[in-house]
């Protein structure tokens, strides 16, 4: 691979006062045992907007994805320091209660997985568990959701049935509905459609745009022409640096670093 | 030879073992059941046993069993599902985890007579249970709990990891995700592990005849009160359970039909260890349906 001078990058800053920014970081770095992942990657996601991370694998763009939850506190031997600001408090540090946070910035995982439950309770599950117990919420809840996940026509008449029996690209869309039932504020998405086939990927495309107007929305993806088509802004990572990041046309079009370049145009990845 | 040929021969090799295993196996429940089942009536299920007359029954033996059971896994279950749900969700990796899981296997390989001994010291003797119920209980918790703890281990290890993260990103705990997650899925493994626990409990004579004790006082089948010593569920009396009592009848039995019990208390044991496997198998199948839907799919 070609080496890239890694002080060559362009990241757009979004705090100047026209956009509303819902989650940004500062200076994240995050090493597993000894090994450092990501070098310190400062990116402000705008509110109601799609945000593509791109980058070859082992770019870092999961793990740096995986951190804005703090999904990686269960993984032992993960350090994480640098902020990650969120409504004014930063969710790095020791006072905030993970699990209150994590009903605000929700996440779908790369491989779809559904809870061993009927469609419904899993669904419902999570907010049962914060305490939502009237039945009439829960049915429009669950409703709603698989609706916005675009899931509703299809499993409407059983939602008893179990959610295992539903196909891959089913499957996922449910993980979604399950995710955006709890309200939250930031979807994090992590390679979703990376075992769908094309026509569950559109529909799935089609879901995240429709989802724009009420969510914030970060996605990893491989898959370039979906960053292409989906996304407002696009960070393209490389080697636990985040190189460049702007609006995604100009990515796509105009990269300013060679590095984008090269990886948008397929030169390496 | 070409990889073709050797691959038919291992084939062949590999089928005619299993024919043998397969056939050792149905020669012996086929000759239990045969030599057993003509001396099975009602009478003999239900009757009492006789010291020296013939005609005698098995009714208290299998009562016994059967509530020496019920005893056991009231003890082991919770056990083992503490300790298999710490051993697999929360104890860290290190030595002394290690060392657990090590003396787990070990004891798990623990002859049963060793456990019938090491139960009679410590339950019948230092504890003052004496030959009783309770002490026969504790003594087949040890035997059992170690392979109840390892199967529960495994059960809950075979749980994909993204079901946790599943639990965690919509905000549940690691307790929450665990009971309501975890758990649930690895329920048939778990309960397949449990009934066929159930079946060794049952069929163990060794580990009994030091702490049950080998008979069983005169019962009063009118009294339920546990606390009244002729009462059948008192758990502080001896009982002689269905396979100590083929172990006895044989080495030291004076009735005439000492050989006619042994066969039918003996087709009436290997039936009801049948029971047990096949309930295994049904009921952690489908149990496994209902969760994953694959009836719907055929």
């Amino acid at each position: 691979m070609e080496k890239y001078d890694r002080s060559d990058r362009y990241l757009k800053p979004l705090d100047d006062g026209q956009h509303e920014i819902a989650l940004a970081t500062k200076d994240l770095h995050v090493s597993y045992g000894e090994k450092e992942a990501i070098h310190g990657v400062s990116l402000d996601f705008e509110r109601f907007k799609i945000t593509a991370l791109i980058g070859a694998s082992g770019s870092g763009k999961s793990t740096y994805l995986r951190s804005l939850n703090r999904m990686n506190d269960n993984i032992s031997g993960t350090k994480v320091t640098g902020q990650i600001m969120y409504r004014g408090l930063d969710v790095n540090s020791n006072q905030i209660d993970v699990y209150e946070m994590r009903k605000h910035i929700g996440m779908v995982f790369q491989q779809p997985n559904p809870f061993a439950k009927s469609i419904y309770d899993n669904i419902t599950f999570a907010p049962k568990r914060h305490g939502e117990r009237r039945k009439q919420v829960l049915d429009e809840m669950v409703e709603t959701t698989l609706k916005q996940a675009g899931l509703w026509e299809q499993v409407k008449d059983d939602l008893k049935q179990s959610a295992l029996a539903l196909s891959g690209g089913q499957q996922q869309r449910l993980c979604i509905a399950r995710a955006i039932a709890m309200k939250p504020d930031i979807l994090l998405l992590d390679e979703p459609a990376s075992v769908l086939d094309p026509i569950s990927t559109a529909t799935l495309e089609d879901t995240l745009l429709e989802l724009k107007e009420n969510y914030t929305i970060i996605i990893v993806t491989h898959n370039m022409q979906q960053a292409a088509r989906v996304s407002d802004y696009t960070a393209f990572f490389h080697l636990g640096d985040a190189l460049e990041y702007d609006e995604t046309r100009k990515i796509f079009t105009r990269p300013k670093i060679k590095a984008t370049e090269d990886y948008v145009s397929g030169h390496f990845g | 030879m070409n990889p073709r040929k050797w691959d038919k021969v291992a084939t062949t090799v590999l089928y005619m073992i299993s024919v043998f295993i397969i056939a050792v196996l149905a020669f012996l429940l086929l000759y239990i059941l045969i030599s057993g089942l003509p001396h099975v009536t009602w009478h003999f299920i239900t009757g009492r046993s006789s010291s020296f007359a013939a005609g005698g029954g098995i009714g208290i033996q299998l009562f016994n069993s059967l509530y020496l059971l019920i005893l056991s896994m009231l003890i082991s279950i919770p056990l083992s599902l503490g300790a298999g749900i710490y051993l697999s969700e929360y104890a860290p990796k290190n030595w002394l985890t290690d060392l657990i899981r090590n003396m787990i296997e070990i004891l798990s390989s623990l002859p049963s007579v060793v456990v019938g001994l090491f139960g009679f010291l410590v339950f019948s003797i230092n504890m003052k249970l004496g030959f009783s119920i309770l002490s026969g209980a504790l003594a087949l918790t040890v035997f059992n709990l170690p392979l109840l703890t390892r199967k529960v281990e495994d059960s809950l290890q075979s749980v994909h990891y993204t079901q946790r993260e599943a639990g965690y990103a919509l905000g549940l705990s690691r307790w929450e995700t665990v009971i309501h997650v975890v758990v649930p899925s690895a329920l048939p493994g778990i309960l397949t592990g449990m009934i066929l626990g159930a079946g060794r409990v049952f069929g163990e004579a060794a580990a009994l005849i030091y702490t049950a004790g080998q008979s069983s006082p005169p019962l009063d089948f009118t009294n339920w009160n546990p606390t009244y010593i002729a009462s059948p569920l008192n758990p502080l009396r001896s009982a002689e359970t269905l396979a100590v009592h083929i172990w006895k009848i044989n080495s030291e039995g004076i009735i005439p039909d000492a050989s006619a019990v042994s066969a039918g208390a003996s087709a009436i044991l290997i039936l009801f260890v049948l029971l047990f496997n096949f309930a295994a198998r049904y009921f952690g199948n489908k149990l496994y349906r209902h969760l994953t839907g694959a009836r719907e799919r055929g």
